[in-house]
């Protein structure tokens, strides 16, 4: 703060560049992951949640013997790797959803948002910061929670690229559909205080039909049909595609992976979520 | 360029029902402070959040560094800094990290270790904002408001909750902005405040404008009369004018001696904005 000097300063044009907003979307995840690793509560309930519950699953049920053994009796898997995919896919809804909603509607009404909106940040590069930190976060989720299946309980990975191709696709596209479901969702609770108890609910039941804790085809009929509705039903299914022997496909409601349909499902949501996330989301809740 | 830095004509708000700023006009010259003051709920912050773009009018016009502040774009939010009346962010940031980030959203920023100085926030460059005092904090709003290096400066309710040598040290950082260049509008409800440093201030109450002009013309001449008031046997006496000493040499030639509890009172600022208020009040 220097030189008194009191004359008009030509104005620096930023413009609304492409390269800027990028530039600055990677600035944001970085700033982003920092804090996301500071804030304990977060870490203890998104970040280590699925490798706490796989822990607790594998533990539990290491007793009961293997499953799906094929009519020979050969080829069956321990209940842990029966377990891991719908973790997987519980990890990407979590990250993705659950902890960006709540996130996003906390930094709405802690007056996060309303600082960022008053400089001149672009949109693009606020979501570019979440969707980066979203990947990051579950990206080292992941890594976590098969190292602790891969290396505590000889859960073996997949062993072929076509599989690891199936799991980059179904995992990629799952993180999509769930940051720009998370943006959408962060509207809904009225503050930030309410954000959890709106949001959380609504993810454990549909993680429960979904065939995250249970086989799915456990379910009566009309709850798979309703639950098929949603998206985590697919991203389980396209996990379990990814992590369970090609046999396994049998055991699902039309007796194949549904691949195609799978794609079809996420990708909808995603078009369906960016629209609606477009259009509702607010840098401060307007008033009348 | 002579376009006032703020411009406002017949600026409304109404919220459903209730309506919050019943036509207000003033403007802002370059490089001037211009303080925005008012009860609570005056209609203070609504008109600092219109001219912030928070906000949409519901009539009138608006113009913000030559801009309609309900539309203006990204490169006209680089050329504003914005001190919000509250902010409750979780803090997990550390001081000088939370500063340099912001500082990397604006085209030619201040440099973060020299605002962090001028704030008086060096020592407390590596804590959490979470660990900061509420004094601390509300510098650190500062510092995040300025380091963009804004020809406006919106500052609401700044000071609150300051003890009196911060705020004094406050008061010299927004000096030095002033000196600068840099424009700024204030709202304040510390009279003292708008007295120091406004070079002219607008009062707002019930959302309508009551005057605006230089600090020392605020309000009706009468009500910035010096009063003289003096006791004798028929009671207490009280009598504005220009002339206080010449109405007291009259007193003392009259009564032929020192009358009794005498005092000559200049009208501060506070007088006369309260009398303003209590007008406004006794109308509605």
């Amino acid at each position: 703060m220097s030189a008194a000097v009191r004359q008009e300063r030509t104005p620096v044009r930023i413009g609304s560049s492409p390269a800027r907003a990028l530039r600055l979307g990677g600035v944001r995840v970085g700033y982003e992951v920092r804090q996301y690793f500071r804030q304990r509560d977060t870490l203890f309930f998104t970040f280590l949640f699925p490798t706490l519950i796989f822990l607790i699953f594998a533990a539990a049920f290491s007793g009961s013997g293997d499953v799906g053994a094929a009519p020979d009796g050969s080829g069956a898997i321990s209940v842990a790797a029966y377990y891991l995919p719908g973790l997987v896919a519980a990890g990407v809804v979590l990250s993705g959803i659950q902890n960006l909603g709540i996130d996003i509607a906390q930094e709405r009404s802690d007056g996060t948002l309303k600082r960022l909106g008053g400089s001149p940040l672009p949109i693009a590069s606020y979501f570019i910061g979440k969707a980066g930190t979203v990947l990051v976060t579950a990206v080292a989720q992941l890594v976590l929670l098969l190292t602790v299946a891969g290396l505590g309980f000889g859960v073996a990975l997949p062993a072929d690229g076509e599989h690891w191709l199936r799991f980059a696709w179904v995992f990629l596209l799952s993180i999509a559909m769930a940051v720009v479901i998370g943006v959408a969702v962060s509207s809904l609770p009225r503050t930030g205080r309410s954000a959890s108890a709106v949001i959380v609910p609504v993810l454990l039941v549909l993680q429960f039909v979904s065939g995250v804790y249970f086989r799915f085809t456990d379910l009566p009929a009309w709850l798979q049909d309703a639950a098929s509705l949603f998206p985590l039903k697919w991203v389980a299914q396209g996990m379990r595609s990814a992590f369970l022997p090609e046999r396994f496909a049998a055991a699902e409601q039309t007796g194949t992976w549904d691949l195609a349909t799978t794609a079809l499902v996420l990708a909808g949501w995603t078009l369906g979520g960016l629209v609606l996330a477009r259009l509702t989301f607010r840098w401060v809740r307007r008033d009348a | 360029m002579s376009t006032p830095a703020v411009e406002v004509v017949d600026l409304q708000k109404r919220y459903g029902e209730r309506t919050a700023l019943h036509g207000v006009s003033f403007a802002v010259e370059r490089g001037e402070v211009f303080a925005l003051l008012g009860p609570n709920g005056a209609g203070k912050s609504t008109t600092i959040e219109i001219l912030e773009g928070y906000r949409r009018r519901s009539g009138g016009t608006a113009s913000v560094l030559g801009a309609d502040p309900g539309t203006a774009g990204l490169d006209w939010r680089a050329r504003l800094g914005i001190v919000l009346q509250s902010a409750s962010e979780p803090g997990t940031a550390r001081v000088r990290e939370q500063l340099a980030h912001f500082a990397a959203f604006y085209p030619d920023p201040r440099d973060v270790d020299e605002v962090l100085e001028a704030v008086g926030l060096t020592a407390a460059a590596r804590l959490r904002v979470s660990a900061l005092s509420g004094g601390q904090r509300r510098r650190l709003d500062v510092a995040l408001g300025v380091v963009g290096r804004p020809e406006l400066l919106f500052l609401d309710e700044p000071t609150t909750g300051f003890d009196p040598e911060a705020r004094r040290r406050f008061w010299q950082l927004i000096r030095t902005l002033r000196d600068e260049g840099t424009t700024i509008l204030l709202t304040t409800h510390y009279l003292d405040e708008a007295a120091a440093l406004g070079d002219r201030a607008a009062v707002i109450a019930g959302g309508r404008l009551l005057d605006i002009g230089p600090i020392d013309a605020i309000g009706p001449a009468e009500a910035r009369t010096p009063v003289v008031r003096w006791t004798d046997a028929d009671g207490r006496h009280e009598l504005r004018s220009e002339t206080p000493a010449v109405v007291v040499a009259d007193l003392v030639a009259r009564t032929g001696g020192e009358p009794a509890g005498v005092e000559i009172v200049r009208p501060s600022l506070e007088d006369v904005y309260l009398s303003m208020i209590e007008a406004v009040e006794a109308d509605a």
